[in-house]
């Protein structure tokens, strides 16, 4: 098998290369192809299952001449992205037809062609980050970043994804099935996808309350996000927490923390965790402008470049800590030279390759020599919470033309088209199928019912020995806690 | 005896650190060795041994207890608690903070989060003050936030309450604070065997503990039983004890004033009332059976702590008492309390500040409707 798939590469590569000569054996097929085929084929993912599905045949013999085909078309059009995937459809349709008239041995070229688009998806592509990094203490990294187009694909999805769920969590709030507090990330979304394309999971994110999208990048569903706000049983924090509780252990998310600047000292002790257990992970603890002036920020600050812990302070500078703007509460808004002895480093937040480009600098750093400070220029459109309208100590024009010069899809959206990644009308079809996404999720959200009363008393403790809890009414309502 | 022991101890010491830092087995067998010295006759250890006992045995059991404060490690522990534990366990597991507590009990809540289980010592519990959000929004709250996900197995220890001529800011007692919230233990422990049990049970436990010492016992001797020494004993936690049974009066009360009550009741008794001493070992979750059945047997109740009286600890246990076993009351419940004022300095005021054995006895015959003491006059 191994031998033959060489082989395979092989004539592959002298196909590409110009030699190739065309059997026509199966030209007469115009009238089934398929113009929409290339518009099914809209992630990489569903390739990759066909692919995988379509191997497990691998073992029939080769057509030659399909292969010529569908390469030798994908060779004569350019080699282009676009070539690729019209080839990949050509080849669905002869599949399809193959199996129908029972070729089965056309679907071993067919896995072929999608291997090799495959390959091509992943394959590197350098680009250059426009916003230069500012640094303190340290070297800045190299503006030329390495993505492929796999990973810009995802960085538009997942980015129009929580777009997209903050929106309808906009919409919950005034509709009022969401209660209380409700801080939305919309603007922000390039940090957390950033910083998740440069972590693994044996990385830890600690964050504040504006939490939904970060719960999200560390593996979260929409679902659960949702239904937390709604505070219904699906919740990730089964509805007992809220929007600014939102956790996921096993992801590395320790939160969604309700109380300004308390985050960063947990972040770094969970670092301390990491470090003790010998895990080799980072733990990136999240704050923004406002906390930037919190004691407990400088404390955590001198004990972890003291002990050496590998935490990586990640300001998210939105430049306005609920109503006042940074100038009116720091007297150094250089959030990044604030660490002092701590290097740190100033990142165009709203780029989600700078991010990712500063979040791995930082990483390597941080495992071998402590803490370092990455401000990310941010900007969120929605105010603090929803119970701030966020024009009362901004211009419209201000939040309006951050959206036009710097929004973060718009940016990937910009890359996708410009290096041939995506057409247009892909990039519609992923959005109404984020949009599809998000709006199945609402609706299941919607459908979770409340928890039971009786999760009142459950997780007061892990371990409650049956000691007695009251409700109100004393007389009425006593448990023994689990 | 303390001498022999002491003599002993200093063996096993160097037995255990004359290795290569003390490895679990070793330490096992040495201990099992040095309690074939302690054993028959019955010992005696302070409180400060029994603590700093059990936080060694904890440590050797399990890798992930680790301990972290202000000088706990080269100055070997303000109060000495954790003496010769940096030369045991080595510095990664005996950290020395800075002075920063907001700082550090947040890395300790930080890293019990992730599943290691510090101890964090406040040198006394009025500098916790400076780190209270941590304990209660970050380490109480979080199990019940996350709906189970994230636990906090986290003890934080300390001197909590009035020392000696340490005035206001440095004398006030928690117990009532912390005892309030859900998803905290409480724990306060008055003898050496309370400590012992109690610590082990506080290390091992998966939720966040708040362990209130008293640095006036800490020097104290108290006899202990094989079983107290034993690596594996620990005490259960929300349970009270029952230090002196009694008939006609029961005095429900924790830490230092469990020794007073002790001695009020060797003077009550010689007049004639027997009184029960319930040590309360647990602030939160707060033993009412164990209260309420004493009372329901005496049909009396004096509370007695040294903390400030409003909204204090014997507040909540008279508020159970009256709700619980109300008819089986002959007299009206009694709190002896500390005063309603920051802790004085001068040692006359600082007498009348806190409870004293005479304010105790006092109350006992009041509840007893005893007007004048009937003591039998005494050579």
């Amino acid at each position: 098998m191994a031998k033959r798939m060489q082989g395979i590469m092989e004539s592959i590569q002298t196909l590409c290369s110009g030699d190739h000569g065309n059997e026509g054996f199966m030209q007469d097929d115009e009238d089934e192809e398929e113009e929409n085929g290339v518009g099914r084929l809209t992630s990489w993912a569903e390739l990759l299952g066909f692919g995988l599905a379509v191997f497990s045949e691998a073992i029939a013999p080769q057509l030659q001449c399909f292969c010529d085909r569908t390469l030798g078309f994908a060779v004569g059009q350019g080699g282009s992205r676009e070539a690729w995937i019209k080839a990949v459809a050509m080849a669905m349709s002869l599949v399809r037809k193959a199996v129908k008239k029972g070729w089965v041995g056309a679907l071993a070229p067919a896995a072929r062609v999608m291997s090799q688009a495959l390959s091509t998806a992943s394959e590197p592509i350098t680009l250059d980050i426009p916003v230069p990094f500012k640094a303190h203490k340290v070297e800045t990294p190299s503006v030329t970043v390495e993505t492929s187009a796999q990973e810009l694909t995802n960085f538009f999805k997942t980015m129009f994804i929580m777009r997209r769920m903050e929106i309808a969590a906009d919409s919950l709030y005034k509709s009022k099935f969401i209660r209380g507090f409700c801080h939305l990330y919309d603007g922000q979304e390039a940090v957390c996808v950033g910083m998740e394309a440069a972590l693994n999971d044996k990385d830890c994110i600690i964050t504040a309350y504006r939490d939904h999208c970060t719960h999200l990048g560390r593996g979260g569903s929409v679902l659960e996000v949702f239904a937390e706000l709604m505070g219904r049983k699906d919740g990730c924090s089964l509805g007992k927490g809220g929007s600014m509780h939102m956790y996921n252990k096993k992801g590395g998310f320790y939160g969604g923390n309700g109380i300004v600047g308390a985050q960063t000292p947990l972040g770094a002790g969970l670092a301390f965790a990491q470090k003790y257990l010998k895990v080799e992970g980072v733990t990136l603890a999240m704050y923004g402008d406002g906390a930037a002036n919190q004691g407990q920020l400088f404390e955590a600050m001198n004990i972890s470049a003291l002990w050496n812990l590998p935490v990586i302070y990640v300001c998210e500078n939105n430049h306005y800590g609920m109503g006042t703007a940074e100038w009116r509460s720091a007297k150094s808004p250089e959030y990044y030279k604030r660490g002092d002895y701590i290097p740190g480093l100033k990142v165009d937040g709203m780029d989600c390759l700078a991010v990712k480009q500063a979040v791995k600098y930082a990483k390597e750093y941080a495992l071998q020599n402590g803490p370092m400070v990455l401000e990310m220029d941010t900007y969120r459109y929605h105010g603090h919470s929803m119970s701030d309208p966020g024009s009362t100590y901004r211009t419209r024009d201000e939040i309006s033309g951050v959206r036009q010069e710097r929004d973060p899809i718009e940016r990937i959206r910009k890359l996708l088209l410009s290096n041939n990644i995506a057409t247009v009308a892909e990039l519609k079809t992923m959005e109404k199928e984020a949009k599809k996404e998000v709006e199945d999720a609402l609706s299941k959200a919607k459908e979770s019912p409340s928890p039971d009363s009786d999760e009142l008393f459950t997780h007061v403790y892990r371990k409650g020995y049956g000691a007695k809890a009251y409700g109100a009414d004393r007389k009425e309502v006593v448990v023994k806690l689990p | 005896m303390l001498a022999a022991f002491g003599k002993n101890r200093a063996l096993v010491s160097s037995l255990l650190r004359g290795g290569n830092g003390g490895d679990g087995a070793s330490a096992a067998a040495v201990w099992a060795v040095s309690k074939r010295f302690m054993s028959a006759s019955g010992d005696s250890i302070t409180v400060r041994e029994a603590l700093n006992s059990a936080i060694d045995e904890e440590m050797t059991a399990d890798s992930k207890v680790f301990v972290m404060g202000e000088e706990v490690g080269e100055y070997q522990g303000a109060y000495k608690v954790t003496k010769g534990l940096l030369q045991k366990f080595g510095p990664d597991r005996v950290l020395d903070t800075p002075i920063t507590e907001a700082g550090f009990t947040g890395l300790g809540v930080g890293a019990a989060m992730y599943g290691l289980k510090p101890i964090v010592e406040f040198m006394t519990f009025n500098f916790a003050m400076q780190a209270i959000d941590h304990l209660i929004n970050s380490a109480a709250k979080t199990n019940y936030m996350s709906g189970g996900t994230i636990n906090v197995p986290i003890v934080f220890r300390g001197p909590n309450g009035a020392a000696a001529g340490v005035a206001a800011q440095h004398s006030q007692c928690f117990a009532a604070w912390y005892g309030q919230v859900p998803g905290l233990k409480v724990l306060v422990p008055y003898d050496a065997e309370d400590a012992r049990g109690l610590m082990k049970a506080a290390i091992r436990d998966p939720d966040p503990v708040v362990f209130l010492e008293n640095e006036l016992l800490y020097g104290e001797s108290f006899p202990v039983s094989k079983e107290v020494l034993d690596p594996s004993f620990t005490l259960p936690i929300g349970k009270a004890k029952i230090m002196r049974e009694g008939s006609d009066l029961t005095i429900v009360t924790f830490s230092k004033m469990v020794g007073y009550a002790l001695k009020a009741a060797d003077e009550l008794a010689k007049e004639g009332i027997s009184v029960e001493v319930v040590n309360l070992r647990s602030i939160r979750p707060l033993d009412r059976e164990t209260i309420n059945a004493s009372v329901r047997k005496t049909s009396r109740l004096l509370c007695l702590e040294e903390g400030w009286p409003q909204h204090g600890v014997c507040a909540e246990i008279c508020a159970s008492v009256v709700e619980e076993s109300f008819y089986y009351l002959d007299a009206p419940v009694e709190r002896i309390c500390g005063a309603d004022v920051p802790m004085p300095y001068a040692a006359n005021l600082e007498r009348l500040a806190v409870p004293q054995i005479d304010d105790v006895i006092r109350a006992a015959r009041r509840i007893c409707f005893r007007k004048q003491d009937k003591r039998k006059a005494t050579a």
